[in-house]
C-alpha cells in the first residue's frame, strides 16, 4: 500500500507571531518555520504502518515556496521515500491545496492520505475533507488511533463529547489529531541518507490546477490585549475578589 | 436571500452551539431555514421550528442521518443548497468534519470559526492561534461558513413557531460507518457552554487528583477542562483539552490550575471574562492574562478553595 503524506511548512509553534504594522499579515521574515506539528504525526504514523509492513512506499508532498524543500527533507528524515515539491510562491488557499493534492493522487495512487487535521497558520481544518470530497473517498478526521485491516480501516476519532469510532471503506483520507502518536525525532544517520532521496519538482500549472485565490484578506490585525490584572496574597482575598470585585461567583 | 444552518441535535434536543450559529445567521440577513437531519429526530425538529428567528425547519428523518456522518450529510445538503447563498455550522467536531466537504463539492473556498461579520461576504476569523484576526472577503458564489460560538451570543430557544418541512433522504454513501463512542458522561456543564469552568494542567500530576478540582467545580456549578499536557498524560479524556486544537471556550470566569499558559492553550481561552490562575511559578505567562493571580502550591490552594467556597 502505497501512503501519500502532505505537509505544510508553517511558522514554527513556538514562535510568538507579529502581526505587520500596516496590517497586511504577519512577519515571516527571518522568522523560524518548520513542519507543521499535526503533519509530524502524519508522517510518524505512516512510517509505523511502514515499519508493521502494513505501507510499501510512502511519498511526502508540499505546496508552496522553493524552502518547502527542508520540510520535505524533514518528512525524509523520518522515513518518508521520496518526496514531491509543488512550487509556487503564491497564497495557495486550502481549496486548491485540495485541488493540487487530487491531482498527485491522480498520477500517484496510493491508497492513503494521511493529513493534519489543521495547520497552525491559518488554523484552517479544511483541507483532507475538501481532498476527501473531491476523490469521492471516505474521511476519518481528527483520528486517534488507526487500524488498517484490507479494504477497511477502523478509526477512533477525536470529537468534542469524547471519542467515535468509525469504519472506512479504503482508499481513505486520514487527518491527525494529537494523541495518535508520539513524532520522532530524525537520527543523524537519517537526516544524512534523506539528502539522497529524491525531490520531484513541479508546479501547478503542470498539474493544470488553477490556485487563484477565492478569499481576499482585507487586513490582519492584532486582537485585542488583556491586560495583566492583579496579584492576591491568599484563597480568602481571591474569594473575596470574585464575589465583591468582579462579582463572578 | 435565504440562509441555511445545519443543526448539530441529539435527536431530541437542539445543541446549544447551534442558538450561536443562529444569531450568527442573524447578523448575515435573511430567512434562516434549520436543516435537522437524524434518525428519529422530530423532536429536535419540533423543538428547532420553536427558535426564535427561525422561518423554517427543513426535517431528513433517516438511517443513514443517524451519527452525523459527512459523507451521508453531505449529498443531503447539496441536493438543498441551491436555494441558499450561506450555509452555515457551528465549528465544532461535527461541523469542523462536514462543511468543508461540501464546500468542495461547490467548488468554494470554506470560511472556518468565523467571529465577526461585516457584509454578507466580509468575516473576520483568527489565525495563528487567535494572535491575528485576518478579515477575508469572498468571491465565491456561496459562503459555506463554521461559526465560533463565543463571538455571537445565542438567539432564544423559544419564541419562534417556524414550518416543519419533511425532505427525502438521499441514501447512505456506504464509504463509512458508525461503530461505536465513548461519549464521556456529563455529571457537570458542557465545556463551551459553562458560566463557569476550573481546568487543571500538567502541575496536577495525576488523574488521581482531578477531583479536587471536581469538588471545587460542583461548588461553582462549574465545568471542569483541561490543558494538552494534561490530556496528553492521561489524566483526563481528550474531550476537556481548552486550547488551539481543542475547545473554544469564553466562561464568565476561568480558573487555570497548574497551567503554564503557553500560547496554544491562551488561544482557548483568553475571552473568559474573568481569568484566574493559580501556579506556583510566579514568572507563568498564565499571569500576563490573569486578572487575578495566586502565585501558591496548588496542593494547598485547592483544598483551601472549596473550603472558603463551603463557607
Ligand atoms: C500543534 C499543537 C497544538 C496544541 N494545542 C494545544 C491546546 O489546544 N491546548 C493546550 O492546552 N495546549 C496545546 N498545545 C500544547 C502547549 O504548547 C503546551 O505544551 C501545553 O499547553 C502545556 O500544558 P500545561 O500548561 O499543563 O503544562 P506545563 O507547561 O508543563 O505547565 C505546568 C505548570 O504547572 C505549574 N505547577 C507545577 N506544579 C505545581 C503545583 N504544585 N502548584 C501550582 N502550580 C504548579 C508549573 O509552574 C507550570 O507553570 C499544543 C501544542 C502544539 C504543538
Ligand atoms: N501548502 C500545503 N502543502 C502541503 N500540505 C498542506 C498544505 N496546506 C495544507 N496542507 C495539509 O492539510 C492539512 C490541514 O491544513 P488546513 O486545512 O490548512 O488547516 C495540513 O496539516 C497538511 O497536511
Amino acid at each position: 500500500m502505497k501512503v501519500l503524506v502532505p505537509v505544510k511548512r508553517v511558522i514554527d509553534y513556538n514562535v510568538k507571531i507579529r502581526v505587520k504594522a500596516d496590517e497586511t499579515g504577519v512577519e515571516t521574515a527571518n522568522v523560524k518555520m518548520s513542519m507543521n506539528p499535526f503533519d509530524e504525526i502524519s508522517v510518524e504514523e505512516a512510517v509505523r504502518l511502514q515499519e508493521a509492513g502494513t505501507a510499501t512506499e510512502i511519498v511526502t508532498v508540499s505546496v508552496g515556496p522553493q524552502q518547502c524543500q527542508e520540510t520535505i527533507r524533514t518528512a525524509l528524515a523520518m522515513g518518508a521515500d521520496r518526496g514531491i515539491l509543488i512550487q509556487t510562491d503564491d497564497e495557495v488557499q486550502p481549496l486548491a491545496v485540495a485541488k493540487l493534492l487530487k491531482a498527485v493522487v491522480d498520477k500517484e495512487k496510493p491508497e492513503l492520505v494521511i493529513l493534519g487535521k489543521q495547520a497552525i497558520d491559518d488554523d484552517c481544518n479544511q483541507t483532507g475533507q475538501m481532498l476527501a470530497a473531491l476523490l469521492g473517498w471516505s474521511q476519518a478526521t481528527f483520528a486517534s488511533k488507526l487500524e488498517i485491516n484490507g479494504e477497511f480501516a477502523n478509526v477512533t476519532r477525536e470529537i468534542d463529547g469524547g471519542l467515535e469510532t468509525v469504519k472506512v471503506t479504503m482508499p481513505c483520507i486520514v487527518t491527525t489529531d494529537l494523541r495518535l502518536n508520539e513524532p520522532r525525532y530524525a537520527s543523524l544517520p537519517n537526516i544524512m541518507k534523506a539528502k539522497k532521496k529524491p525531490i520531484d519538482q513541479m508546479t501547478p500549472a503542470d498539474l493544470g490546477v488553477d490556485i487563484a485565490p477565492r478569499l481576499t484578506t482585507l487586513k490582519v490585525v492584532e486582537p485585542q490585549k488583556r491586560e495583566a490584572g492583579v496579584r492576591v496574597e491568599n484563597i480568602e482575598q481571591l474569594v473575596d475578589k470574585l464575589k465583591n470585585e468582579a462579582k463572578v461567583i | 436571500m435565504s440562509i441555511l444552518v445545519v443543526a448539530e441535535h441529539d435527536n431530541t434536543a437542539i445543541k446549544a452551539t447551534t442558538l450561536n450559529t443562529i444569531a450568527a445567521a442573524g447578523a448575515i440577513g435573511g430567512d434562516i431555514h434549520v436543516l435537522v437531519a437524524g434518525e428519529n429526530c422530530s423532536t429536535a425538529g419540533e423543538a428547532a421550528a420553536k427558535i426564535d428567528g427561525v422561518a423554517k425547519v427543513l426535517l431528513a428523518d433517516s438511517a443513514e442521518y443517524a451519527h452525523g456522518i459527512a459523507e451521508n450529510l453531505t449529498p443531503l445538503i447539496l441536493s438543498l443548497a441551491e436555494g441558499y447563498n450561506h450555509l452555515l455550522a457551528s465549528a465544532t467536531s461535527f461541523g469542523k468534519n462536514l462543511m468543508p466537504r461540501i464546500a468542495a463539492m461547490l467548488d468554494v473556498q470554506p470560511i472556518s470559526d468565523i467571529t465577526g461579520i461585516t457584509s454578507a461576504d466580509t468575516f473576520d476569523r483568527p489565525t495563528y492561534a487567535g494572535n491575528a484576526i485576518t478579515t477575508v472577503q469572498s468571491s465565491d458564489a456561496k459562503k459555506v461558513i463554521t461559526v465560533r460560538g463565543t463571538a455571537f451570543d445565542p438567539v432564544a430557544a423559544e419564541g419562534g413557531c417556524a414550518a416543519v418541512e419533511n425532505i427525502g433522504a438521499q441514501g447512505d454513501s456506504a464509504l463509512t460507518s458508525y461503530i461505536r463512542s465513548e461519549i464521556s458522561e456529563l455529571e457537570r456543564p458542557e465545556l463551551t457552554s459553562a458560566r463557569i469552568i476550573i481546568s487543571g494542567g500538567r502541575g496536577m500530576q495525576s488523574g488521581d487528583n482531578f477531583p479536587m478540582l471536581e469538588k471545587v467545580a460542583d461548588l461553582l456549578g462549574a465545568a471542569v477542562g483541561a490543558s494538552r499536557a494534561a490530556v496528553d498524560a492521561g489524566f483526563v479524556p481528550n474531550d476537556y483539552q481548552v486550547g488551539q486544537t481543542g475547545k473554544i471556550v469564553a466562561p464568565e470566569l476561568y480558573i487555570a490550575v497548574g497551567i503554564s499558559g503557553a500560547i496554544q492553550h491562551l488561544a482557548g481561552m483568553k475571552d473568559s471574562k474573568v481569568i484566574v490562575a493559580i501556579n506556583k511559578d510566579e514568572e507563568a505567562p498564565i499571569f500576563q492574562v490573569a486578572d487575578y493571580g495566586l502565585v501558591a502550591d496548588l496542593f494547598q490552594a485547592v483544598p483551601e478553595l472549596e473550603d472558603a467556597l463551603r463557607d
